[in-house]
């Protein structure tokens, strides 16, 4: 159980594909504009994710390591196709949305990363969990990067969900700032580079915070023991 | 003689691992021939519903009867049309009469490259509305071309050759009659000079843009 949880963990948060790793740079750079591209382009991942784990860690004990990295490419490359053929032949709208997308996942290293480094080495559940894990970790990170570029470069949140979840999603757009002229900054590829530094530095201001808490924590409970503190 | 043995050994293992890239590349190949097999005509015929539902925008489906996606010309003039490329241009007819045309021309002057539109014309030579389809204008610029960014494109609904005059047929800063954006005028400027470019080639083809006869699927039948 204790294994499951660090597997979430790891993924989520710790070992984030998108602000730990840097792995899917060139997706999570080139479509975060608004929320909804990034919720897209994250679910399509985690797809795609799900179905490579799953089958590296299917196939782990008949791909000889010296081959590994062909035959993750070969996994890699015909599952993608094959998601994106199905996803044009039975959900056509959401493929509008999401199809430019697909290809762009082909360039995510944290794919064939994840192969390489969890479901090569880990049985079906754990890859599959793992796959999950991470592909969630990297749609959050997507829709953080989004959120931010959108809120300072159009003023709104959620703009065009109707894109993906139909008509009924229209109401869904806040309208943060009114009669707001937008700072083009945020939208234009720098933004994102820029916006990119500001969410990982937050992370690791979070991060170090908590770190201190603990050791602080722990020091107390020392001194606690200790009745040499005074005041001075 | 070891040497020998590991030797042989080497080889015996390149050739296993041959074998099973071979086994993967050929799964692999399997794999995605079998989805394209499935789903090859579902796809081309969501992309096909997908175009029509397009070309409904601007014209909408009482104005003709007749199939559109198949009644087709091919129509090109790199000058006017902004392609060396032949283009499709569609013919919707009612009752056998030309009502109006509908082609995707491309404006090749915009700020970042060119910009793929749609034009509907009326017979008479007016326009039913002209749409982006394509673009790589800068966001929160030149996108306001776009219908989802602005009522802009509106702006040539109903529009001819001579309303507004062939002078007035600029961005405000030409002394035209369309609108610019703040910050973005190369984006409006382009479209505007491929609209009426558009217009001009319909004016200077109107003759037998709709003279071929429909094709066959069409004769089958009546």
């Amino acid at each position: 159980m204790q294994e499951y949880i660090r597997i979430l963990y790891d993924g989520l948060w710790k070992n984030n594909a998108g602000f730990v790793q840097l792995l899917g740079l060139c997706p999570l750079l080139a479509v975060t504009g608004t929320v909804v591209n990034g919720l897209g382009l994250g679910l399509a991942t985690t797809l795609i994710l799900l179905s490579s784990n799953g089958l590296v860690s299917i196939f782990r004990h008949l791909i000889p390591a010296e081959i590994r990295l062909p035959v993750f490419v070969l996994i890699i490359a015909s599952s993608v196709t094959a998601v994106e053929l199905m996803m044009k032949a039975f959900y056509y709208d959401l493929y509008l949305v999401l199809g430019i997308f697909i290809p762009l996942i082909v360039t995510n290293c944290a794919i064939i990363g994840r192969a390489e480094a969890f479901a090569v080495k880990n049985p079906l559940d754990k890859s599959l969990l793992d796959a999950l894990s991470m592909g969630l970790g990297f749609t959050v990170a997507l829709m953080a990067l989004g959120g931010l570029r959108e809120l300072l470069g159009y003023g709104t949140l959620f703009a065009q969900a109707d894109l993906m979840f139909g008509e009924a999603a229209t109401g869904l757009t806040l309208i943060v700032f009114e009669d707001y002229r937008g700072l083009l900054l945020a939208i234009l590829p720098p933004g994102a580079f820029i916006g990119l530094g500001i969410l990982i530095a937050l992370k690791n201001w979070v991060d170090l915070k908590a770190k201190r808490t603990k050791t602080a924590l722990s020091t107390q409970n020392v001194d606690f023991a200790s009745p040499v503190k005074s005041s001075s | 003689m070891n040497d020998k043995s590991a030797h042989q050994e080497l080889l015996h293992s390149i050739k296993r691992m041959g074998w099973v890239l071979m086994i993967f590349a050929v799964c692999g190949t399997l794999l995605v021939s079998l989805s394209h097999l499935f789903t090859h005509e579902r796809i081309a015929e969501n992309a096909q519903a997908a175009l029509l539902n397009k070309l409904n925008r601007l014209l909408p489906d009482t104005l003709y009867d007749n199939d559109l996606l198949h009644d087709t010309v091919l129509i090109q003039d790199q000058n006017r049309l902004g392609s060396s490329e032949p283009l499709v241009a569609y013919r919707a007819r009612k009752q056998g009469q030309p009502m109006a045309i509908a082609f995707m021309p491309i404006a090749p002057d915009g700020y970042s490259g060119s910009i793929r539109l749609l034009v509907a014309i009326r017979y008479d030579g007016t326009l039913l509305g002209v749409r982006v389809i394509s673009h790589q204008e800068t966001p929160g610029l030149g996108d306001a071309i776009e219908e989802r960014r602005s009522d802009w494109i509106y702006s040539f609904n109903q529009r001819h050759l001579d309303n507004p005059t062939p002078a007035r047929w600029k961005v405000k800063r030409d002394g035209g009659v369309f609108d610019q954006f703040t910050g973005a005028t190369v984006t409006p400027r382009a479209v505007v000079r491929a609209v009426y470019n558009s217009l001009q080639f319909y004016k200077e083809n109107q003759q037998h843009l709709f003279t071929p006869p429909p094709p066959p699927v069409i004769k089958d039948a009546r």
